[in-house]
Formats: structure tokens, sequence, C-alpha cells
């Protein structure tokens, strides 16, 4: 049953389409169609993410940059110079930058999607639209801050030195794709969670920081040994960092295998999150 | 359920529709993981319990309200439905239920065409962002196309009358201002069906002729509209038909004007319980009959008739009347006793037969339930007989400030208090 949206559709005009309104119990479908129906709204509410973000601030945009910079030279200082942690023989600021940069871009879109259905508690509570796109207009809010903060990337590799070859460069859309997803995947399961259990605004907080030292942001995956280095890999964001790393800098292999399991789990994340907001959502209105 | 067999005379069509809301659900806003965990603990330590016992008892039945119940109606096309009822009576339910914004637990309903619906003024509006950018974010909220924003953009702001402020951040709006951008936002959405709450008559006087003016036309032009409202007198001018639910039924469905009375006369059959006659039988005198009615009288007030019937078995002289005006909730509103009323009668033998009158009764009080007590006295002297809870007594709602909001007992107090307020001096800064 699919319940809301189109269930039938006169011939002559398309606005008379008749609506069905039933309760709907368990695993509800997707209802992608819903989805593409809203497309614009979609749209309007990344817009609007967009537009409101550094708005009343001295600095605007630039936050975009600033944050993961200021977090690179931090790094580079305590983790790079005073605790000399390895950076598999390339600078260690455009190493912590190159994992820095996907990291940000994910914590962000995972902390945003997480938040997402209770800033729009007042939407949610007062006009009929498929849940699904508040989280993903939340997370892909992100991807501005993302590609502006890459430019720092960019100028790093040319005062460094460093420049990538055109077959390493193809791991730089799938990596991002890959941090995308994963934030998806969590940001729906944390939306849901969140809309019913505060808990979580004090949960995100620990994830992401807990998130990030499971993650070679600071440390390069080469300490680990095999065959755990692949199993690392069951952290989507491990083949995320190392993907950033081996397309822009050239240095360590793309392990196959581990970035399969990556995907895998990304993508398990991905349904699995769809699915429980989904199964969720006829609560959202009455509990937010 | 097959969707495509509607009646095509049919807007809307609700079968048995239904919504449930557990009691703690709705009361802990922030619920907790830990409140659910123990819950969940509570419950199944329950079960345990009473599969011990032998004796099974659902968890699922317990504090749960139903905010509305098997309801059925259907809405032709071009019909505008008034949706009357007290507070917590299931109406802003039904709404959010044909919305779609919440999830019916019983029952279904089938709507033909684009729904369009009016819960608040500026759904979606953001401070931060200009008038124009609010425009277009809120039509995208409300179900507009772009280019149909795009189309409607200038008539949408000179019907608010904003177009000095577009550019500025709707924060700095007035608002009035605000409102009336909301409003004219989700005004030229252009649905076939209009579901709207009473936010509708908003803003100043004027604005409010529009308002009006334009939900008369959108009903003018065959378009179906369901009208939740406190005023009578709105739902009277604009509505063929009313719908009124009592505590979540529904108790009635027809001609408004009908639904209307029989919502009124409603006042007087409820609530009070009292078996006549009720007499002091040493003095061989009582109450035989009380009877209360809240009746149409000058410019769509309401008057208060109070039909008294006092039982003498003998002469008696000197009777006084008092009366008291109590909230539901038992706040006292008014106590008149005869000492200040001088309402003193000589009684005949027989019944004797008064009425009380109270004009424009719904101009005096905030809308809600009221109850009233009555007494006989030896005037001056001595009490005679009391009849608590004489008469149940409904106010329908006022829209005293014309701010779409009706007064309320229980949130603004029992009186409606015609208060003015205008600038006498203005110092412009900026602009």
């Amino acid at each position: 049953m699919s319940g809301y949206g189109l269930t039938g559709r006169l011939k002559a005009a398309p606005s008379e389409q008749i609506t069905l309104i039933q309760p709907l119990r368990g695993w509800i479908a997707l209802d992608l169609r819903e989805m593409w129906r809203y497309r614009e709204l979609l749209f309007f509410f990344i817009w609007r993410d967009i537009k409101v973000r550094y708005k009343q601030t001295l600095l605007g945009a630039s936050w975009a940059i600033l944050q993961p910079v200021f977090t690179m030279i931090v790094f580079s200082i305590f983790f790079g110079r005073l605790a000399k942690i390895p950076s598999d023989g390339i600078p260690y600021p455009i190493f912590s930058y190159a994992g820095l940069l996907p990291w940000t871009f994910f914590a962000a879109g995972l902390a945003n999607g997480a938040n997402s259905l209770v800033r729009d508690a007042n939407l949610v509570k007062r006009v009929y639209f498929p849940r699904l796109i508040t989280p993903v207009s939340a997370v892909v809010g992100g991807l501005p801050d993302f590609l502006l903060a890459f430019l720092v990337l960019i100028a790093m590799m040319i005062y460094y030195g460093l420049f990538p070859t055109l077959a390493s460069v193809i791991w730089l859309p799938i990596s991002s794709l890959l941090a995308l997803v994963t934030a998806l995947g969590v940001g729906l399961w944390l939306a849901a969670l969140n809309a019913l259990y505060r808990d979580i605004r004090y949960i995100v907080p620990f994830l992401t920081q807990f998130w990030m030292y499971a993650t070679p942001v600071v440390y390069p995956s080469s300490l680990l040994e095999e065959p755990w280095r692949t199993l690392y890999g069951l952290n989507p964001m491990v083949s995320v960092v190392e993907g950033f790393r081996w397309s822009l800098l050239g240095q360590s292999e793309p392990r196959l295998s581990m970035f399969v399991l990556s995907l895998v789990t990304s993508l398990i994340l991905l349904v699995s999150g769809a699915y429980f907001f989904r199964r969720m959502e006829p609560q959202f209105a009455d509990t937010l | 359920m097959i969707a495509g067999t509607m009646n095509s005379d049919l807007a809307i069509e609700a079968v048995g529709l239904g919504k449930k809301y557990r009691i703690g659900g709705i009361i802990d806003r922030n619920r907790t993981l830990r409140d659910s965990l123990g819950s969940l603990l509570r419950r199944q330590a329950r079960t345990l319990r009473s599969l011990g016992n032998g004796a099974r008892r659902s968890p699922k039945t317990e504090n749960v309200i139903w905010a509305l119940r098997d309801v059925s109606f259907t809405v032709r096309r071009g019909e505008v439905l008034g949706v009357i009822g007290r507070n917590g009576a299931g109406k802003s339910t039904l709404l959010k239920v044909l919305t779609r914004i919440s999830m019916p637990d019983e029952g279904y309903a089938r709507i033909r065409g684009r729904v369009g619906s009016l819960l608040e003024v500026g759904t979606g509006f953001h401070g931060e962002l200009t008038g124009r950018e609010n425009i277009y974010l809120s039509g995208a909220v409300l179900g507009m196309r772009r280019e149909e924003i795009d189309r409607k953009f200038d008539e949408i702001v000179e019907f608010a009358g904003v177009e000095r402020f577009i550019d500025t951040p709707v924060k700095r709006y007035s608002s009035g201002m605000y409102l009336r951008l909301g409003f004219s936002v989700a005004a030229h959405l252009d649905p076939e069906i209009l579901l709207v709450d009473e936010v509708l008559a908003v803003g100043d006087a004027e604005f409010q002729k529009k308002c009006l003016g334009k939900m008369g036309d959108v009903a003018g032009e065959g378009r179906t509209v369901l009208f939740v409202s406190h005023n009578m007198d709105a739902v009277r001018q604009l509505c063929h038909s009313a719908l009124w639910l009592e505590r979540g039924h529904l108790q009635r469905i027809g001609p408004t004007a009908e639904v209307i009375q029989a919502y009124l006369a409603d006042t007087v059959q409820e609530g009070t319980g009292v078996v006549f006659p009720v007499m002091n039988e040493h003095h061989g005198i009582g109450f035989n009959g009380v009877r209360l009615a809240l009746l149409p009288g000058n410019d769509g007030a309401h008057d208060l008739h109070l039909s008294l019937e006092v039982l003498a078995r003998q002469a008696m002289p000197r009777v006084g009347f008092g009366i008291e005006l109590l909230t539901n909730m038992g706040a006292r509103v008014a106590y008149l006793d005869e000492r200040l009323t001088n309402f003193i009668f000589d009684m005949e033998p027989g019944l004797n037969r008064f009425e009380m009158e109270c004009p424009a009764i719904d101009r005096l009080l905030a809308a809600g339930d009221y109850v009233i007590n009555l007494w006989l006295t030896i005037a001056n002297i001595d009490s005679l007989v009391t009849l608590d809870r004489a008469a149940a007594l409904r106010i329908p709602g006022t829209d005293l400030y014309g701010s779409g909001l009706y007064v309320d007992v229980h949130r603004h107090g029992p009186v409606l208090l015609p208060l003015r307020v205008r600038r006498v001096e203005a110092a412009l800064l900026e602009d």
C-alpha cells in the first residue's frame, strides 16, 4: 500500500488527482516518486539553508574556510610538531587538511541532518511535504562550504608542489559521494530519533568526536596492520579520507577491498536510515 | 480501498476518520530515551505479572484519547463548509488529518484536487530572509511551483501592501506587515480545496475585509472551502453548510443556520442534571423549571434568555432573585443578589413565570463555558432555596481585537474589554 500520495488519477485535468489519506503502520515504502514531485521544495530548502547560514555573521562564508584551516593549524602544531605523528612522508599540514576537508563536511552534514526535523518543527507541524526532504536538504546544503574549503586544499597543493595524476583524481568525486551518502544515512537515523528523543542532541557532539578519532584524520591508517586495516573500512569515513589523500597526494594505494566494505556499510546506513525515518514519520507531527 | 471510484461531485469524502493521542505522548514534549526505556521496562514487567495472574490487559487501551472518532462526511465540490465546536472538540485535528500533516489511526479520507491550507499565517517564513525571498520559500512550502510564484509575485506584493519593504528581512517587518505578507502568499495559492483555520481575519479592519473578500472570491469561483472558526458570524456569512464536532465526534452536519442554532441551543441541555421542582418545603416555594437560551440579537450578537418558573404553594410577598455566573472552572464572574439588583417580586399561589434577559451577552463575556447558579430569598433576610448549576451557558467566540483570535475565558479571562490603542506621537529615526 503506498498510502499517502498519488494513488489515482483521472484522465482530463492533472490537478484532479485523488489523494487517499489512511492509517499506515509498520514499514512504509519510501515513495521516491512523491519526493520527485516535491523536488522544487527540496531545492528551496537547500537554498534557504545556504542563504541563512552566515547571515548576521561578521565573516560570512569565510567561516567555511576558517574552521578547517584553524583546526589544521592546531593539529599541525600538536599532532604534527609536538606528538610527531607520522604522515606517510608528506607535510603534516596538507596531510591533515586533506583529511579534515571531507571530515568537516561529513560532521556538519551529520549534525545538521540530526537537527533538521527539530529545526523545521514548525513546518512539519503545519504543512504537508515528504518529510525526507528535510534531512536531505540539511546534508546536501553543506556542499558549498565543502567546495569553498576545497579551494584552500588546491592552494596548499600548489604551495607544497604536490600534483595529482588524472587517473587518481577520479577518486575525488567518488570519495565525496561516499561521504555524502554516509552523512545522509547517519543523519536520517539521528533526525528521526531526535524527533522522538531529545537525547540525540547531546549524543551528536560525542558521536562526531569519537568518530573523528576512529577515522584517520590526524594519523595515517598505515599505522594499522592487516587484516585490521581492511576491516577498518567498516567505517566508511576511513575510505573517504584515504580516497582524498590518495587522489590528491598520490600516497598510499587505494584498497579496493576496504573501499567495497565502506561502500556496503554506507549503503546499509542509507537504506536502513531512510526506512527507519519513514517508519517513524507518522509520529513526527504529533511528537515534535 | 480504491481511490479511483470517488463520486465525481465530491471534493472530500471522509469515512470513519479517527485519530488518537497517547496522553503521555503529547504532554511530555521533550521525551527522553530514559523515559521510554523506563516505560518499556514497566510495561514488560506488567505483562509478565499479568501473565502470572492470568489477567489480560492490553497496554494499548490506557492513556489514549481519541481526538477524532468515527467522523464521516462528504463535501461537494464548490461547497463552503464551516467547522464549529468548542476547544478540544477535534476541529484542528480534523484539519491536520485532511492536510496530511497528521496521519489518521482509523478510517480514511479521499480528496480530489490540490489542497491548500491556511493553518497559520507565514508558514515557512524565515526571519533573516527578505520579503521577496520569503514569498518564494513560503510559496514553495505551500505547494506552489516556481513559475507560478513568478507569475503571481507582483499580485502577492500588492495585495500585502509591502512594496517598499520587499527587499528588507522580514524580521524587521511590523507584525501587521508580516501577517499580511504571509496571508497574501497563501491566498494566491489557488487550490481546488482550501482548508482554513480561523487565522483568516488577521491584521487591521481594512485588511480583514480584504481577507474575507478573498475567501468569498475563492468560494465564488466554485472552489471548495473548509473553514474552521469560533466566529459564528463569519461562519454564517461565508458557509453554505456547517459541521459541528463535539468531543471528537460529528454531532451534526447540515445547512449553516440549523447547525449553528443547534450548537448554541446545546447550552440548554448540557450539564445541569437538576430535577425539578426544587422546593423549600417549609415555606412551600421553589423552582419549577429553568430554561436558558442564547438567541440571535442585534448586530450578530446573541442575547441570553433565562426563563424561570417559581412554584408557590401560597402567596408570598417580597421574594428576591439571586444569580451567580461562574466559569466552568468555578471562577466567579458575577454575583448579583437582590440587594444589588432589587429583583424582588410578590409571588402568587401557583406558577409564577419570569423572563430574565441579557442583551448581547457574547459582547460582554469571553468565549467558553459558564455555569449559572440561582437562588430565591425572603428579600434581604434569609435564603429560601438554591439551585446550583441551574443552567450551563456556552458563549461563542468574538474576535474583539481583529487579530484572528477570539477571547477565550481560560486564556484571557472572562471579560471582553474593548481596549483600544492609538499612537499619539511618532518619531521617525530612519527612512
